[in-house]
Parts: C-alpha cells; structure tokens; sequence
C-alpha cells in the first residue's frame, strides 16, 4: 500500500510518500502507526504523539481502530487547519 | 434548474465579482448570495508574519470539499455553492479562501455558507504554515474550529 505524509508528519519523516508492506499482524491504522514509529528515528520522532495523527484511508478520515486491509493509499497528517 | 458546485484549489487569486457573477448570470431565480472570503492576517497570536504557505492533499481535499458541498446542497434549498481554496505562498492582505452560496432567500444562503466555512476550517486536508521573524513554524489548529464544525453535526 502506499503511505503518504503531510505537514510537519512529512517534514519529521523527510519523505513525502512511500510504498510499504506491513505483516499480517498490523490490522489497523494504530498497528500501523505503531509499526512505522519502529522504522527509524525520523519516524519515531513524527508519531511521538498518536494520539495527535489523523488519518484517511482511501481520501476519507478514519479513526485509529480503523482496519487497513484492502487499502491502497493511507495518509497520515496534523489536525488541519485550512480555511 | 439543478444546483451544482464549482470547487477549485488553486494557487492563482480569485475575482470575487466574478464568482458571484458566474452563479447568478442568465438566471431569475437567485435571490441571495452570501459570500465569506478569509483573508490572510499580517499577525498570528500577537507575532507579526511575513506568509503563510499552505499545503494540501490533493485529491482528498477535492473530494471531502465535494462531500460536503454536496450535504449542503441537501440541507438547504440552494442555487449554487462556489468553493475556492488557495494553496501556495500567501502574504498579508492577500485572498485565502472564498465560500459562495446562492439561494432564492438569505437564510439558506447564510447558513450554507456557514456550514461550509466551519467545516474547511475544521475538517479538509490543508495545514498553513507560518513565516516570520523567528523563522517558518506549523500553525496548530484551534480547538474552537471542531466545536464550530460540531454543531452542524445532526443529532
């Protein structure tokens, strides 16, 4: 699937998308999270706080329980301020 | 007629005349148009700035704009609804955002328009970032902006 970033998410991570392949055990939006916080200290340090992250699957915001398969693009990002 | 919406996101300005133009030519039977422009501030928080740059999701921003568009056009008899978003360097005094909504009367019309305004603040993709005197900082979002997009929600 591929993972894209925004905002300060892309800046910490330094890239602004990637193609990744998760394990079977990383079932939702929260595994991972917490999977990619385990690729290295760029991305340890952009999900420091989870609980700040939002997240859309296919161009639409999820919730962290959210389940992943079947998902062909999953952005991550800050709270949003447009407008 | 059929109602439909014209969302854009665009680094260019807009011609506000223009847009209201474009929703209320060669037709009778537009009453009302509300017009909200954002406009950049030449401060944030007391700080002065030098620009604001603002990223999207593009593709996202698209569609959750149109989602939206489309719940208001549902909620209220409307004529028209124009969405034009800027991305890109803006600098104080410069356009940001403009959210028209024609109807046949005020009241839909204000009311869309506000529904949509509280809604970009609150929920579509785009994230501002700050230039000033200290350098170039994230703005973070405020958390009266889900409080106004949460009372449109239906109960």
């Amino acid at each position: 699937m591929k993972v894209k970033y925004f905002a300060w998410v892309r800046e910490r991570i330094g890239i602004s998308e990637e193609m990744v392949e998760p394990p079977a055990a990383v079932r939702t939006v929260d595994d991972l999270i917490g999977w990619l916080s385990q690729r290295g200290e760029t991305y340890a340090y952009a999900f420091e706080k989870p609980k700040v992250i939002r997240a859309a699957i296919d161009h639409t915001h999820v919730k962290p329980d959210a389940m992943i398969s079947g998902a062909r693009e999953i952005a991550f990002f800050p709270p949003m301020t447009g407008g | 007629m059929t109602a439909a919406a014209t969302i854009r996101i665009q680094q260019a300005d807009f011609d506000i005349a223009q847009e209201i133009a474009a929703l209320t030519k060669g037709r009778s039977d537009v009453g009302a148009v509300v017009t909200f422009s954002g406009i950049c501030r030449g401060s944030e928080n007391g700080e002065p700035i030098a620009a604001l740059t603002l990223e999207h999701y593009p593709g996202m921003a698209e569609a959750e704009i149109k989602r939206h568009t489309d719940e208001a056009m549902s909620r209220w008899p409307l004529t028209g609804l124009t969405v034009v978003h800027r991305v890109g360097r803006i600098t104080p005094g410069e356009n940001i955002v403009l959210v028209l909504a024609a109807s046949a009367h005020r009241q839909a019309a204000f009311q869309a328009a506000e529904f949509l305004m509280d809604y970009l603040k609150a929920n579509a993709p785009f994230w501002k970032r700050e230039e000033s005197a200290k350098g170039t900082s994230w703005i973070e979002a405020r958390g009266h902006d889900d409080d106004a997009a949460a009372r449109w929600t239906k109960s």
